[in-house]
């Protein structure tokens, strides 16, 4: 973007966003130009238009959106841009279909540092281009003091469908396995070790990452044999099997020993009363695979990076309650439900 | 996970589920009342019920705190908060419990009140030390475990001279609720449900010891066993009860020897006895009142008294009276017996207390059981 005349560069190691940064005038135009575009750096943005029009293939298209109000913004393993990019690129992904375009639009507190800014935008760029998306629209809007956490990031995220494709959670059949691609609960023990009230000192990083290869290659390994896939973000993997079993109207049937838990994490989660499979993940996912092609994806996942700690964990099953039941590791049986509200930390 | 796996091994509970089952006589019932919401917790976390044989059942006790806490308490700590200058500190859970009116501490946080969780009483002494202008008030809770960390807070509190922390004392004593429990002929025997034994407190003991139960097992008969919150704690102490009950004897054994001595931790109860006093009679949901079964600040503290400072007058409220939390925590019903169980009390929308917390009788069942009670039904 050309826009000359500003009367100083943008102070991005020590400068503060003002409210004149949201304000639609010069202020504005060299935030976005000198931060945004040059993290983002597209020839859609480059034309600098208030939309971006791109083709569209043939076949079904997706969409999703979300919004991102993390806390801390930093934490190990990442920040909220790679976050934002990751996550939504994960929810376009998570229907089979290949990630194309993002937009993203910030609402950030006036104060909020430009040099945070700058590297939450650099990263956000950086996650886009790894896995070859780009973010071809964005806003800017700055509010008040007190009237935001620092920064919010909102999303959407475009993606095309190959012909015939077509994952959904109603396409769970009974005698389908469960897999999951990793250890469960790093992202939110990464933040948790963060946030203020219960800081500690933990190995542990945020597993976010963006999931589009490891999803090709379980396509490539399972076609139409893989029927649903979801990433188990906020209330983990419980919520995650929880909304498939109402969606299919099948039940869950697990085994404990079988899911993957890293010992930091099952240790963080028995100190503050959480369980880890209610914990958030941001760079894995639950794969509802028919019983014939299982062995097979799961050998497709093991051999890719972010997918060398899968695990088979179980099965569906047929049950008019839709529960999610675990076989314990000590050989007693329960239900996972849904969490009420927050996990809290129990009191005893 | 080291120092935890071993006490959840596999093969350790089948043959201790084994050796419960060879042991227990097919022609008794064992009825044995876990005190403590920790083992409630572990109870149906891990599954124990399922390796039990079907003539030893557990009854769920009111050893959770959130869940003994009458809704009047939460009415008078919603009245306080709502005051602008207080800001009003709460351990977990007991942001969800149910107040009189359906209203709880978390709505009173959206309607703008000035509520903190916190993890430790220390972070209590960080908030008042930060923010020096505001009445920080903490919300104590709990039996004689979490009792220590609230002296020691009043004690720092003093020694830093911090004029604006204040605590709003429920601190309970686990004795005095297990021989409310023991004395009530009627509870003793609704629907023959007498109780056979005692789980006795794991976190509990460490602070207290094994002693103050002696006079208990001996003046009812009952058998106890000090027990630790890891399931395999859970199942040895059940199968030294069916032992005790076997031999008709009725002793306070030690399954918890690892961290519990007979005389408990002396350390942690000089703290107590320097800060608390007993207060005549508590309210327990489910219990009543109870006397001795509560702690107050000593004369010497009263400035730390949130209850003298803001002149909080004591509430009477009636619970919900289709709530059977009552005849649940005394161990007299199970879950499923209440009709407001799973259809208007859920854990999103908890009519008593027992709904509450993830250690409530209710919310156990609800999370965990609820397939077994429904094959119960089922077949019944």
């Amino acid at each position: 973007m050309s826009v000359q005349g500003y009367q100083r560069k943008l102070d991005l190691e020590n400068g503060r966003v003002d409210l004149s940064h949201g304000a639609g005038g010069r202020a504005m135009a060299q935030l976005i130009s000198s931060l945004f575009h040059r993290a983002f750096g597209n020839e859609w943005l480059a034309r600098c238009n208030d939309q971006s029009a791109f083709d569209v293939a043939t076949g079904k298209m997706v969409m999703t959106t979300d919004g991102y109000v993390v806390s801390p913004l930093f934490f190990p393993g990442g920040n909220i841009g790679s976050l934002a990019v990751n996550g939504t690129i994960n929810d376009v992904v998570m229907s089979g279909a290949r990630p194309l375009y993002l937009s993203a639009s910030f609402i950030i507190e006036e104060g909020f540092p430009l040099s945070d800014l700058r590297t939450i935008a650099d990263s956000m760029g950086a996650a886009a281009r790894g896995a070859g998306v780009y973010i071809i629209a964005g806003d800017t809007k700055v509010v008040e003091r007190g009237k935001a956490d620092g920064l919010f990031i909102s999303t959407t995220g475009i993606g095309a469908l190959a012909h015939g494709f077509d994952l959904s959670a109603d396409k769970a059949m009974v005698g389908d396995r469960v897999l999951v691609s990793g250890s469960l609960g790093d992202h939110g023990v990464a933040i948790m070790s963060k946030r203020q009230n219960v800081a500690f000192q933990t190995e542990i990083v945020s597993d976010s990452a963006a999931l589009h290869d490891l999803v090709a290659v379980m396509i490539a390994a399972g076609g139409a044999g893989i029927r649903v896939m979801r990433d188990p973000t906020r209330g983990g993997l419980a919520a995650t099997l929880n909304e498939i079993a109402h969606q299919s109207g099948l039940g869950f049937r697990l085994q404990e020993a079988a899911i993957p838990v890293k010992a930091a994490v099952a240790a963080t989660c028995e100190l503050l009363g959480l369980d880890p499979i209610h914990v958030a993940n941001e760079g894995k996912l639950v794969a509802i695979v028919a019983p014939d092609l299982a062995d097979a994806v799961l050998a497709a996942m093991k051999a890719h990076p972010l997918g060398r700690d899968a695990a088979d964990i179980g099965e569906t099953v047929a049950d008019d309650h839709k529960f999610v039941q675990i076989a314990t590791s000590f050989g007693g049986g329960r239900i996972v439900d849904w969490l009420s509200g927050e996990q809290l930390p129990r009191i005893c | 996970m080291r120092y935890t796996d071993e006490f959840r091994d596999k093969t350790l509970a089948q043959g201790l589920a084994a050796a419960i089952s060879a042991e227990a006589d097919r022609q008794k019932a064992y009825r044995f009342m876990e005190f403590c919401g920790g083992h409630t917790h572990a109870i149906s976390r891990y599954g124990l019920e399922d390796l039990l044989p079907a003539n030893v059942r557990m009854i769920h006790g009111p050893g959770c705190p959130v869940c003994v806490l009458p809704a009047s308490r939460i009415d008078m700590a919603i009245r306080l908060v709502e005051r602008p200058e207080v800001t009003l500190c709460v351990y977990g859970d007991l942001i969800r419990a149910p107040g009189s009116q359906g209203q709880s501490l978390l709505r009173a946080k959206a309607l703008g009140a000035d509520i903190r969780m916190v993890y430790s009483t220390l972070d209590v002494i960080r908030i008042a030390e930060q923010a020096p202008s505001r009445e920080v008030v903490f919300f104590a809770i709990g039996f004689e475990t979490t009792t220590p960390p609230t002296a020691v807070m009043i004690r720092i509190a003093e020694k830093k001279r911090l004029k604006s922390l204040s605590v709003f004392c429920n601190h309970v004593l686990t004795p005095s609720a297990m021989q409310s429990i023991l004395e009530n002929p009627k509870i003793r025997n609704i629907g023959g449900a007498a109780i056979d034994g005692f789980v006795g407190p794991a976190h509990v003991s460490t602070i207290i010891g094994t002693q103050p139960y002696e006079l208990l097992a001996e003046q009812f008969g009952k058998p106890i066993v000090i027990a630790g919150f890891e399931p395999l704690d859970v199942m040895q102490a059940i199968l030294m009860l069916v032992r005790q009950v076997n031999e008709d004897r009725y002793d306070v054994e030690n399954q918890y020897s690892r961290a519990v001595r007979r005389e408990g931790n002396r350390r942690a109860k000089d703290e107590v006895s320097q800060a608390f006093e007993p207060r005549e009679q508590f309210e327990w949901r489910g219990l009543g009142f109870v006397p001795n079964s509560g702690l107050k600040l000593k004369r010497a503290y009263a400035r730390f008294d949130a209850e003298a400072r803001f002149a909080m007058h004591e509430l009477r409220v009636a619970d919900n009276p289709a709530c059977e939390c009552c005849a649940i925590l005394r161990g007299a019903k199970r879950p499923v017996d209440c009709k407001l169980f799973g259809t208007l009390c859920t854990p999103e929308t908890p009519i008593g207390s027992c709904m509450v917390s993830s250690e409530g009788a209710c919310a156990a069942y609800w999370t965990y059981g609820r397939v077994r009670d429904d094959q119960v039904r089922r077949t019944s």
